[in-house]
């Protein structure tokens, strides 16, 4: 069983981005779950997101997990959001910022000794998509830290994925994966 | 002509989508809606549905859930297929006109996301509306996922509509838990679930001028009593056929098997939980875990709530020696409903097993692996001491001291 945690603020796409993971990943047979915490959300909430991937018909509705990857996509969270909980040895933590790993950890030390990876969601979707949805391009990088899929693969899904959406809104989302898979650190 | 949708044979959606896709596909003449987290999706996707030309039928947007399930009345006695959504205080506001639907033998369909009653507000899943409804004289199936979800919902048309049952259907779900959780599900073409739902074959429509026929008459102490009982008889003794021959038919159609009461690891089973919705799958999960730990564990899931399936149930768990029963509904005053129907059920059998009940769960509340567990093993303490080693009802999950009774 692979699980996956977003921390995203409501209004960035982190629920359509765990949908869209699920919907890419189903189509290789596996079984999945997409699946978030909602209060009564208002844009700009912190808040979560969850992915469950696994060969078997998944059971499990807890919604507790040992995320092996925690996926940020608000650079203001790796500092007010409680983004290592029930982490394992193995998590990695790919996260949204503007800074270098090393500032990065400098400024949220607990960071320190973790498998972290970096990458500016939030420029790379402002520069190809025109707006602040970084959800896309951290699926980008993930492929590229966990190997899932390979790029074309993955875009290729993806463009079914998004095909209600205009053909411009599909090439800037194909673009901003592809910037975040070549530049996640 | 409603165009048809193209669906993937696997397609990831949450339980909203589920049931809404089962309502585009069924046809359905007119539903009448007020939308309420966490049902909102199930006729904002319909609606949308509609708005690009994949519905043929009527959306009517009114100004309340009482007047929701008042337009599904009036549609459904004018001789129509109607269904609608709803959670929570919506559903308790409808209360009043579920009793006119079911009196007056009008088979809606009613998709409820289960959802916490306030106060306090809570928008999280529980089983608060479902037992509300539970004396409404409704038929309520209940889905763990949203593949049941979706599956159920096309069943409860079937089963409902027919002239033999002439009942409204209720098909729950949880709250978030299903509906907003994005899953596997296969569903069947549009042409392939239509012909499984069938056309709708209306019975005393008010809108045959042919036939003029009257609903919703006044009956005192002369007939009222009649009328009741005739509901309660044919609840009782006609439903549970029906299910099962429409179970059977979807199971030919799908290869997806339902039972009237499920049972996982059952045929060897010393102790077993039993519960409804999500929990079911969880519960399921944790007993396979604990045969590896040397107890014999087991689930038992009432599909059908009402009318509640005693005979069933009591061979369910004819041979087990301890049962849990967890409800997700703060009962206020009393032992939780399961605990009480699976009681009663036993009552009457060969088998008296120790008998305990849990409340869990309220307004969403996290049911945890760990919890499954730990009832699991007080089960066994149970089975083994032949009496409750634990208090009557205990609170799970709940914050501060072990709160329990008798």
């Amino acid at each position: 069983m692979l699980e996956i945690r977003w921390h995203s603020r409501a209004g960035q796409g982190a629920v359509t981005g765990a949908k869209g993971l699920a919907d890419v990943v189903s189509r290789t047979g596996k079984f999945v779950q997409a699946f978030a915490f909602y209060g009564s959300a208002k844009r700009g909430a912190a808040m979560t997101a969850y992915n469950r991937v696994d060969d078997e018909v998944i059971l499990n509705h807890e919604k507790f997990m040992h995320p092996d990857y925690v996926l940020v996509i608000d650079p203001g969270l790796t500092y007010t959001a409680d983004i290592t909980a029930h982490e394992k040895d193995s998590t990695k933590y790919i996260i949204t910022t503007h800074l270098s790993k090393d500032e990065l950890i400098a400024g949220q030390p607990k960071l320190k000794g973790k498998d972290v990876y970096v990458v500016d969601c939030m420029q790379i979707s402002l520069d190809t998509i025109g707006r602040a949805i970084p959800n896309t391009p951290m699926l980008g990088a993930l492929m590229k830290v966990s190997g899932m899929f390979e790029l074309d693969y993955f875009q290729d899904a993806m463009k079914s994925v998004l095909s209600k959406f205009p053909q411009k809104i599909i090439d800037a989302n194909m673009a901003a994966i592809e910037r975040a898979y070549n530049s996640v650190k | 002509m409603a165009e048809k949708m193209e669906l993937n044979e696997v397609e990831v959606w949450d339980g909203n989508m589920a049931a809404s896709q089962a309502l585009r596909q069924a046809q359905v003449d007119v539903v009448a809606a007020y939308p309420i987290t966490p049902s909102t999706p199930i006729v904002q996707n319909y609606s949308s549905f509609l708005a690009n030309g994949y519905i043929d039928g009527e959306f009517v947007m009114v100004e309340s859930e009482h007047a929701a399930m008042s337009g599904c009345v009036g549609a459904a006695a004018a001789g129509g297929r109607v269904a609608t959504a709803t959670s929570s205080q919506g559903f308790a506001l409808m209360a009043e006109v579920l009793y006119q639907a079911s009196g007056m033998r009008l088979p809606i369909v009613l998709t409820v996301v289960n959802r916490a009653l306030a106060a306090p507000l809570n928008v999280n899943g529980d089983h608060s509306d479902m037992y509300l409804g539970r004396d409404s004289g409704w038929i309520q199936l209940d889905a763990f996922n949203s593949q049941q979800a979706y599956d159920l919902t096309l069943m409860a048309f079937r089963i409902g509509e027919d002239h033999s049952i002439r009942l409204p259907v209720m098909v729950h779900q949880d709250g978030f838990i299903t509906s907003h959780t994005a899953e596997n599900v296969k569903p069947m073409s549009d042409d392939e679930a239509y012909a499984f739902v069938g056309e709708y074959k209306p019975m005393n429509a008010m809108l045959d001028l042919a036939k003029p026929v009257t609903y919703g008459v006044q009956t005192e102490e002369d007939w009222h009593f009649e009328h009741k009982a005739r509901q309660h008889a044919d609840l009782m003794t006609k439903v549970f056929g029906k299910v099962e021959e429409v179970f059977e038919a979807f199971e030919e159609k799908t290869g997806r098997k339902y039972n009237i009461v499920e049972e996982y690891m059952m045929d060897d089973a010393e102790v077993a939980i039993v519960a409804l919705g999500t929990t079911v799958e969880t519960a399921e999960m944790v007993a396979k875990m604990m045969r590896e730990e040397g107890i014999k564990a087991g689930v038992v899931s009432p599909r059908l709530f009402r009318p509640w399936p005693y005979e069933q149930v009591k061979k369910a768990l004819s041979k087990v020696k301890a049962v849990a029963c967890l409800d997700r509904s703060s009962p206020n005053g009393a032992l939780g409903a399961l605990y009480n129907e699976v009681t009663a059920s036993l009552y009457q059998g060969d088998n008296r097993p120790v008998i305990t009940n849990y409340i869990y769960g309220l307004g969403g509340r996290d049911f945890t692996i760990d919890h499954a567990k730990e009832i699991f093993k007080e089960l066994d303490a149970n089975a083994k001491e032949g009496r409750p080693t634990t208090p009557l009802q205990q609170f799970v999950g709940l914050r501060g001291p072990k709160l329990s009774f008798y």
